[in-house]
C-alpha cells in the first residue's frame, strides 16, 4: 500500500516537474512585474530572481493557476476555522468576540545559515537582558558604573521596587521573550523591540505551520524546512526546571486573565499542548505562603505559574488593590521561593523602549561581547540634542511611547497628518522620557496574495526565546504581515495578518 | 485533576441545556392543552409563569399573563434571567470558557442552537410557527445531550454533566407538580371537572412522561397515580426518584462526597417514604415546598464541596470568587 502510494507520488512530482518546464510561458501568476520598490524582498531579488531557499516555492507558485491558488487559500481559511484559531477583538459589542486571524499562504523564508546567526544573536541579547534585570533588582552595578542612567530607571513605569532583593532560579527573570526583528532596505536584520512581559503569538506560529502542512503537503517533501512543533515541549521543560520542589512532574499552570483577553486562545492552546491546567486568578489561593489551586478534591499545590496576566494585576496585596484577575499573597509565596513565576514580576523593566536603546551597551558591559544583532538607531527624547533632532524631523520618524505594546499610541511620521504630528510634538515636549523615535525603516516585504494578485507586503518577525537552565530559540518565529498596501503596521489589532516562517537548509550551507 | 471552576461551569452548562429543553416542552404542552379547553376556561398561560418561580419579575413588566406576554417573557425577554435565550447565552459562556474539555462538535451544536433561537424567536409568538420552533429547540438539546454522551469520556468531568442534568430535572418536575397538580386537585374549578383527564395527561406530557406512564402504570391517568409516578418511579428519566439515584451514582465516583451524599439521602428519603395519597389529601404545597428545600440544600452542598475549594479557610477567597454568579 505504502509503496504504491509512494510510486504514485513520485510519478506525480515528475509530471509536475515536466509541467513546470513545458508551461513556463503559460504562467498564470506573473511575478515579473512584481516590485517591492526600495524595500528588501525576502523571496525575490530586485531583478526578480529567487533568493537562496526560495526557488522551489516560487516555481511552485508559478505552476499554479489562479483557480488553484484561490483553492489553496480557501483551504487554508477553512483549516483555520476548523482548528478554531481565533483572536479576540476588544472593542466588539458584547465584550469581545473571536475572529479568525488573517493568514497568508505564501511563507516567509530564511536560510538556515542566516538563522543560526540570528539565533546566536538573540541568545546573546536575552542573556544580557536577564543579567540587566537581575542587576537592577540587586546591586545596580550598571548604574554605579555610569553605563545606564539612574533617571531612566527612576521614571520607568515597569520597574517594581517590590522585587528588589528577590533571587529567582538561575538568576533568570525573562523566561519567555518575544523579540521583534525587522529587515531594513540594505538587508540588515535589526531588533526592533524586546517583549519581556507577556509576549504572545507563539500559538499562531505553531498553528500556521499545521495549516501549511495541510494545504501544501508537497512543498514539505521538496524542502528541508526546520520543524517548529517542539516548542510546547521546550516550554514545558523550561517551566519544569523552575520548580521549587524537585519532582518528576511538577505542577504547572497557565494563569490567564480570562476569555476577554485578546490572547485567550493562545493561553488555552498552550495549556492544552503542555497538558497543564489553565487557571484564572480565582482558581488559585495562597495559604502559608504556598500557592494552591482549587480542585474538586480540595487544594492542590502549584509549583510553577506561567502567567499571562500583567504584573500590576497579579497580587492585589502588593500591586493594584482593585485587581480581580490576581491572587492575593502570590508575591509573598514567590518571594519565599515557594512558587516560580514566569516571567518574573518586574521583568518588564527591560521591556521599555528607552531601556531598549541601552541593550547594545548592556551586551558590552555584562558579556564583554560585541552585539551580534544591531538595534534600530534610536533617539531618546529625554536627551535634549536627540529630542531637538526628532522634533525637527518628525515627518521622517516613527515615534513610540516607551511602554505601550500592540502598536498603540505611536506615530508613523511619513503617514501622519500635520495635525497628528503637532499632537505628538506637544506630547513629546510634555513628557520627553515617555517617547523614543526611530528613523522610518522601509521594512522588508514578502509576496502576499491580495485579492487574487501577488503583491509585496511589509513584514516583521517575532521569534521566541526561552531561558531557564538552558536557552532555546524557536526555529523562525511568527511572521506578521501588514495586509494593507504600503502599511507598516503589522499588529493583529490594526489590519495585520500572519504567515508561516520557513527556515530552510539550503545545499550551500 | 479537575479544577473546581471547570466542574462548576460544566455542571451549569448541563443544567442550562436541560432548562431550555424543559421550558420549550412546557410551552408546547400548554399550547396543545389550551386548544382542547373550553374557550371561557380560567386556565391560560399564567401557570407557566408560576412554574418558573419568578412571577414577581413578570408582573413588574407586564399587566396581564396573556399568551403573547407570557411567551415573550419565557423565550426572549432579557428581564427574565431564565428566559430561553438568556439561558442559552449562559450555557454558551460556560462552554466557551471550558471548550478544551468538551468535544468540538458539542460547541458547534450549541452555537447552532443559539443562533437558531436568536434568529427565529419571533416564530414562537405565532400559533403557526410555534410548534416547529419549539420542537427544533427540543431536538437540538437532545442532540447536545447525545453528543456529550457518545463522544465525551465518562470520567469525573462527565459526572458533573450528569449531575447538572439530573438536578435540573428534579427541579423542573417538582415545579410542574407544584403548580399544575395543585390546580388540578379537587377543591378547585368545579366547571373543569370533565377536563381533568386531559389536564393530568398534560402534566405527564410536559415531562414527556405520558407514554411511559401508560406502559408502567396500569391505571388510567388520574391524580394520585400520576403524582407517585413522577415522584417515585425508579426508571422514568424525569421522575425525581430516578434523577436522585443518578446523582447518587455520580457522587460515588467523586471525592469529598460525604456532605453532598448526606443532603442527597435526605431528599431521597423524602421521596421514597412519601405516602402520596396522604399528601394529596393533606397539603401538597407544603410537601413540595419541603422537597424543593431539600433539593436546594443538595445543590448548595455540591457547590460548597466542589466549586468553592472548601478546604481553604474563608479569609483568603479573593473578590472575584465571591462575586462569581452561579445561578
Amino acid at each position: 500500500m505504502y509503496i504504491m502510494a509512494w510510486i504514485l507520488h513520485c510519478l506525480s512530482t515528475q509530471q509536475f516537474a515536466e509541467k513546470l518546464i513545458n508551461d513556463t510561458h503559460a504562467m498564470p501568476i506573473n511575478l515579473n512585474d512584481y516590485s517591492s520598490g526600495n524595500a528588501h524582498d525576502e523571496l525575490l531579488t530586485n531583478t526578480n530572481r529567487a533568493r537562496p531557499g526560495a526557488g522551489k516555492i516560487l516555481n511552485y507558485l508559478r505552476s499554479l493557476t489562479d483557480a488553484e491558488l484561490r483553492e489553496r487559500r480557501e483551504a487554508a481559511e477553512l483549516a483555520m476555522q476548523v482548528m478554531g484559531i481565533t483572536f479576540t477583538v476588544y472593542s466588539e459589542e458584547g465584550g469581545g468576540i473571536d475572529r479568525v486571524w488573517p493568514f497568508d499562504i505564501i511563507p516567509r523564508i530564511l536560510t538556515a545559515r542566516e538563522w543560526y546567526r540570528i539565533d546566536e544573536g538573540l541568545k546573546q541579547r536575552v542573556q544580557a537582558l536577564n543579567m540587566f534585570i537581575a542587576d537592577i533588582y540587586d546591586e545596580q552595578k550598571i548604574i554605579r558604573d555610569k553605563i545606564f542612567p539612574k533617571e531612566v530607571l527612576a521614571q520607568s513605569v515597569n520597574f517594581r521596587e517590590q522585587c528588589i532583593g528577590i533571587k529567582p532560579a538561575y538568576d533568570i527573570w525573562a523566561h519567555i521573550c518575544g523579540s521583534d526583528l525587522v529587515r531594513g532596505a540594505d538587508g540588515t536584520m535589526y531588533v526592533l523591540e524586546d517583549n519581556l512581559r507577556v509576549p504572545s503569538g507563539v500559538s499562531y506560529m505553531l498553528e500556521n505551520r499545521l495549516v501549511m502542512k495541510r494545504v501544501f503537503p508537497e512543498l514539505f517533501e521538496d524542502n528541508d524546512i526546520l520543524p517548529v512543533d517542539g516548542y510546547s515541549t521546550r516550554l514545558f521543560d523550561m517551566l519544569a526546571a523552575l520548580s521549587p520542589r524537585p519532582a518528576e512532574f511538577p505542577s504547572i499552570v497557565v494563569l490567564t486573565p480570562g476569555i476577554y483577553n485578546s490572547a485567550y486562545f493562545e493561553h488555552s492552546y498552550l495549556a492544552q499542548q503542555m497538558g497543564v491546567e489553565l487557571v484564572a486568578g480565582s482558581d488559585l489561593v495562597v495559604e502559608d505562603d504556598i500557592v494552591y489551586m482549587k480542585t474538586i478534591s480540595g487544594r492542590a499545590r502549584v509549583d510553577v505559574i506561567y502567567r499571562r496576566v500583567d504584573d500590576l494585576f497579579m497580587d492585589p496585596e502588593v500591586f493594584d488593590k482593585e485587581s480581580m484577575l490576581g491572587v492575593p499573597g502570590i508575591m509573598r509565596a514567590w518571594r519565599k521561593g515557594n512558587v516560580a513565576i514566569a516571567n518574573a514580576p518586574g521583568a518588564g523593566v527591560a521591556d521599555d523602549k528607552v531601556v531598549y536603546a541601552y541593550v547594545p551597551e548592556m551586551i558590552r558591559y555584562y558579556l564583554d561581547q560585541q552585539p551580534i544583532l544591531p538595534n534600530v538607531p534610536t533617539y531618546l527624547c529625554m536627551d535634549k540634542t536627540q529630542r531637538d533632532y526628532v522634533l525637527d524631523n518628525l515627518e521622517n520618524m516613527v515615534v513610540k511611547p516607551a511602554n505601550e505594546s500592540g502598536g498603540y499610541g505611536m506615530m508613523v511620521g511619513p503617514a501622519a497628518s500635520l495635525k497628528v504630528r503637532r499632537e505628538f510634538l506637544a506630547l513629546i515636549k510634555k513628557n520627553p522620557r515617555n517617547y523614543i523615535a526611530q528613523p522610518t525603516l522601509n521594512l522588508s516585504t514578502v509576496p502576499t496574495l491580495c485579492d487574487g494578485v501577488i503583491e509585496p507586503r511589509h513584514v516583521d518577525l517575532r521569534p521566541f526565546i526561552l531561558s531557564s537552565d538552558a536557552s532555546h530559540v524557536t526555529r523562525g518565529g511568527l511572521t506578521r504581515v501588514a495586509l494593507n498596501k504600503g502599511s507598516l503596521v503589522v499588529n493583529s489589532s490594526q489590519g495585520g495578518g500572519s504567515k508561516d516562517t520557513w527556515i530552510i537548509e539550503t545545499r550551500s550551507n | 485533576m479537575l479544577l473546581a471552576s471547570v466542574a462548576e461551569r460544566v455542571y451549569w452548562f448541563a443544567r442550562y441545556v436541560e432548562r431550555v429543553e424543559n421550558t420549550a416542552r412546557m410551552i408546547l404542552v400548554n399550547n396543545n392543552l389550551l386548544m382542547d379547553m373550553p374557550k371561557n376556561s380560567t386556565l391560560g398561560w399564567a401557570p407557566l409563569v408560576s412554574i418558573t418561580g419568578i412571577a414577581d419579575i413578570f408582573y413588574e413588566h407586564y399587566q396581564e399573563a396573556n399568551e403573547r406576554n407570557v411567551l415573550k417573557f419565557l423565550v426572549m425577554d432579557p428581564n427574565n434571567p431564565s428566559c430561553m435565550l438568556c439561558t442559552l447565552t449562559n450555557a454558551r459562556e460556560n462552554l466557551r470558557t471550558s471548550r478544551a474539555i468538551f468535544p468540538r462538535d458539542v460547541w458547534e451544536a450549541l452555537n447552532d442552537l443559539y443562533s437558531y433561537t436568536k434568529e427565529n424567536k419571533s416564530a414562537v409568538l405565532t400559533r403557526r410557527g410555534r410548534y416547529a420552533f419549539l420542537s427544533h429547540i427540543i431536538d437540538s438539546c437532545h442532540l447536545i445531550t447525545g453528543k456529550l454522551s457518545a463522544s465525551m469520556s465518562h470520567d469525573q468531568i462527565y459526572e458533573f454533566v450528569r449531575m447538572g442534568r439530573n438536578i435540573e430535572r428534579t427541579d423542573m418536575t417538582s415545579r410542574v407538580i407544584d403548580v399544575r397538580a395543585d390546580n388540578l386537585l379537587p377543591k378547585h374549578d368545579e366547571d373543569l371537572k370533565p377536563f381533568d383527564d386531559i389536564q393530568w395527561k398534560s402534566v405527564l406530557d410536559s415531562l414527556a412522561a405520558h407514554q411511559m406512564y401508560r406502559r408502567y402504570v396500569h391505571v388510567r391517568v388520574q391524580g394520585v397515580a400520576v403524582l407517585s409516578y413522577l415522584l417515585q418511579d425508579w426508571y422514568f428519566p424525569r421522575a425525581i426518584q430516578h434523577c436522585l439515584t443518578q446523582v447518587e451514582y455520580c457522587l460515588r465516583n467523586l471525592p469529598l462526597n460525604e456532605a453532598p451524599q448526606y443532603a442527597l439521602v435526605r431528599a431521597q428519603r423524602m421521596v421514597r417514604n412519601a405516602d402520596v395519597r396522604k399528601i394529596v389529601a393533606g397539603n401538597l404545597n407544603s410537601y413540595i415546598n419541603d422537597l424543593q428545600l431539600a433539593l436546594i440544600d443538595l445543590n448548595a452542598e455540591l457547590t460548597s464541596s466542589y466549586f468553592e475549594g472548601r478546604e481553604v479557610s474563608a479569609t483568603i477567597y479573593n473578590i472575584a470568587d465571591k462575586q462569581r454568579v452561579t445561578a
